[in-house]
């Protein structure tokens, strides 16, 4: 007490008192750095709008040219820019023909990893196995396109199914190596899903005589379904949005067809290969590929915006 | 209670007795079994598809190539070529090929400006005319060696049988040519070194101070919650989409500062490594954000605390005590980031990579090519030793990638904080 109040003395004693003012002082540097701050968060806004304002923009173009008819590009069947046709079901129809087969392969087959990570596996092999699946996430798309192209068709497809039936470029063999590709993303979201349901649950289910496989089916998927049903969303957004696997193994050139054993260009795949060309500015092509990427902007977004609202919708609290 | 069920169905709510509690648990127990089974290999799948696409890669990379020459050195000089001299090699290819052809490489660049090696690289081209005319995989180059000499001596009897690696110093050291075998990813690896560059320059440092605002700066308005939603959206967005937007800003509308017209560049279009950059640098900025976030709102608030009470300002909070202490999280984010700038491909097609570009890139307003676009390229060219230097490419990249990843595991487990 004694010493404490001698410290106090001795301190008055330093500073005169009345020479300290406690009131915050105005700092511009901060004011100056909390705009940056600040600015640096909004550029994704700038980001957000630039997509938008450059997709309309072009496809106002695309649309008002006197080749083009709204109703015509969203019914018809043929894409033929040569001859004046645009109609985008051809690209369309091969997006969701190859992003099914993707999700036919990736959705049971991630699903089942999930589980077997979750709830069979050691704390050591999940330990080793989870990251080599997210390795298999990390390999760049072109590699999978490379894979589709250089073995999946010929020795898989054309192996099995004779090489007269199986077109060298192929929906199916697009599809599946997607399939491959997001495997590990839907394997890897559920099992985060699966692991964030609470032991409780499991140890009541256990308490109530139910086996390890009732438990992981009828108690712990239906509590993580939220996040399983997100990860599925996510998965078909980015089976629609992939390009190089596409782009190299589905075929060049629009084609209206329901059989995944032959070629058909999809709405990705088309973009990269008029881009990837050398076209005029002015050419009709090249306001063609902004509407194209318009259609496909949407159905991604609103893709991701339903897994958003499945994830609050589904969602189950658990303290 | 009914009783019109046939056997073996049971009511709802039956409780097994006797006899029939055994046949019960031992029926569920194979039933868990055989799913366990399932879920098992499932993962086996996806495991066995990466080995299978490991396997293809090194099978493609090595293996062996059946060589012709128009003409067998021995038979030009009773010494290897190497040891001549510039004067009898100027001989030798004045005797082997026409005289007007001589004259004209004379006219290019005279025989006596050039040095002993690019006459030795003159001989070898036009001369002894290295081709490779078949290439065979690695598993029948080791299995099936009778039959791969069988097949070569048959269709191409004065083809030599050597064993080539495709990735080798001469790969990654060449720029593009339409000679697979004499092809490299030199240039192309330049590229991307130039891309990753720019797209670093620009995204980290933007990144990190985003995720500062929105963990730090931001309080619960409607622009905050705009701005989240719109990053977590952004993450979203299919990469080719981030393409065209750089088409369409970086390469046309921006043309003059991209092409560096402005700066008094003279002899190129919008289509250059800093229009890539750029895109590239819009295409990582969210995966950045929503990493530097994580790392951020990882360190404890005692520590901001602690600052605030020793009288610091929020920005003094900020720079001294949560960016160093959110640095390994920060880092982590920003090589995966990198990793995923380095292997994406599609965005990179569409703002105009070129594809064939034989010469290395030296500023900013370059032409480019960068790895993935080589393979993309290499791939969808026909003819097998394409498939091969595809191949070959693939490892560069995926080794690449694998060094990054690792970097990023290491330092994350170096740096790893408890509190």
């Amino acid at each position: 007490m004694e010493q404490e109040a001698r410290v106090s003395i001795e301190r008055s004693a330093v500073i005169p008192a009345g020479t300290i003012n406690l009131r915050g002082r105005r700092r511009f540097g901060e004011r100056i750095i909390e705009t940056i701050v600040f600015i640096c968060g909004a550029i994704s806004i700038f980001t957000t709008t630039a997509i938008v304002i450059v997709l309309f923009q072009e496809a106002w173009l695309f649309f008002g040219s006197p080749e083009v008819d709204l109703t015509e590009f969203f019914s018809t069947t043929t894409w033929q820019p040569e001859t004046g046709r645009f109609g985008i079901w051809p690209l369309m129809m091969s997006t969701l023909i190859t992003s099914i087969i993707a999700l036919l392969v990736a959705v049971p087959l991630g699903l089942g990893a999930a589980i077997y990570l979750s709830e069979y596996a050691s704390p050591t092999a999940r330990g080793y196995l989870k990251p080599i699946l997210e390795v298999l996430a990390g390999v760049p798309t072109v590699v999978y396109g490379y894979f589709a192209l250089t073995f999946v068709t010929p020795v898989i497809l054309q192996g099995l199914l004779g090489k007269e039936n199986v077109e060298i470029y192929n929906m199916l063999s697009a599809g599946l190596t997607m399939g491959i590709m997001i495997l590990p993303l839907v394997a890897s979201m559920s099992e985060d899903a699966l692991s964030a349901v609470p032991r409780s649950l499991r140890e009541g289910s256990y308490g109530l005589g139910a086996t390890r496989l009732e438990t992981s089916v009828r108690v712990v998927v239906p509590a993580a379904l939220s996040g399983i049903l997100a990860a599925v969303i996510v998965a078909m957004s980015r089976a629609v949005g992939e390009t190089m696997i596409v782009a190299l193994a589905a075929g060049a050139g629009p084609r209206f067809t329901f059989n995944p054993l032959q070629a058909a260009e999809t709405m990705t795949g088309h973009i990269a290969r008029i881009s990837g060309g050398d076209i005029s500015y002015a050419s009709i092509q090249y306001t063609s590929i902004f509407a194209i990427a318009l259609v496909l902007f949407f159905m991604t977004l609103l893709l991701n915006l339903l897994s958003g609202w499945v994830v609050r919708r589904f969602r189950e609290v658990y303290e | 209670m009914s009783t019109t069920l046939n056997p073996g169905e049971r009511p709802t709510g039956y409780l097994p007795e006797g006899a029939d509690i055994n046949r019960n648990i031992a029926a569920r127990r194979l039933r868990g079994k055989i799913w366990q089974a399932l879920f098992f290999s499932s993962l086996v799948i996806g495991l066995l598809a990466l080995g299978t696409l490991l396997y293809t890669i090194i099978d493609d990379s090595f293996g062996y190539i059946a060589v012709q020459t128009k003409i067998d050195p021995e038979e030009l000089s009773d010494r290897p070529l190497a040891e001549l001299s510039k004067e009898e090699l100027i001989e030798i290819l004045r005797a082997n090929i026409s005289a007007g052809l001589f004259r004209r490489f004379d006219r290019d660049e005279p025989f006596s400006e050039r040095s002993k090696e690019s006459v030795l690289q003159l001989i070898e081209e036009r001369v002894i005319g290295r081709e490779v005319v078949a290439s065979f995989k690695l598993t029948e180059s080791l299995l099936e060696r009778e039959r791969i000499e069988a097949t070569v001596r048959e269709r191409f009897p004065r083809a030599r049988l050597e064993f080539h690696s495709w990735l080798n110093r001469d790969f990654l050291t060449r720029p593009m040519s339409s000679v697979p075998i004499l092809a490299g990813v030199g240039n192309a690896i330049l590229g991307s070194l130039w891309v990753i560059a720019i797209t670093m320059i620009l995204a980290v440092p933007i990144g990190i101070l985003g995720g500062v605002y929105l963990e730090e700066y931001a309080s619960d308005t409607w622009y905050y919650r705009l701005i989240e939603t719109n990053i977590n959206n952004l993450a979203g967005v299919p990469s080719i989409i981030y393409g065209i937007l750089g088409l369409a800003v970086f390469v046309r509308a921006l043309e003059p500062l991209t092409s560096g017209a402005a700066f008094g560049v003279t002899d190129s279009n919008g289509r250059t490594i800093l229009s890539a950059g750029l895109t590239m640098a819009l295409l990582v900025l969210p995966l950045m954000i929503i990493n530097a976030r994580e790392a951020i709102r990882a360190v404890p608030q005692s520590i901001r605390q602690a600052s605030y009470g020793l009288g610091a300002t929020k920005w003094q909070t900020v720079w001294h005590h949560v960016l160093p202490n959110a640095l390994p999280g920060i880092l982590t984010g920003t090589i995966l980031s990198m990793s995923r700038a380095m292997g994406e491909t599609a965005p990179l097609i569409v703002v105009g990579a070129s594809t064939f570009v034989v010469f290395f890139p030296d500023s900013v307003f370059d032409k480019f090519t960068v790895i993935p676009i080589q393979i993309y390229n290499w791939t969808s060219q026909p003819g097998s030793q394409f498939r091969n230097i595809a191949a070959a490419a693939i490892i560069v990249l995926l080794v690449t990638l694998l060094l990054l990843n690792a970097t990023a595991i290491l330092l994350r487990n170096r740096f790893k904080r408890s509190y």
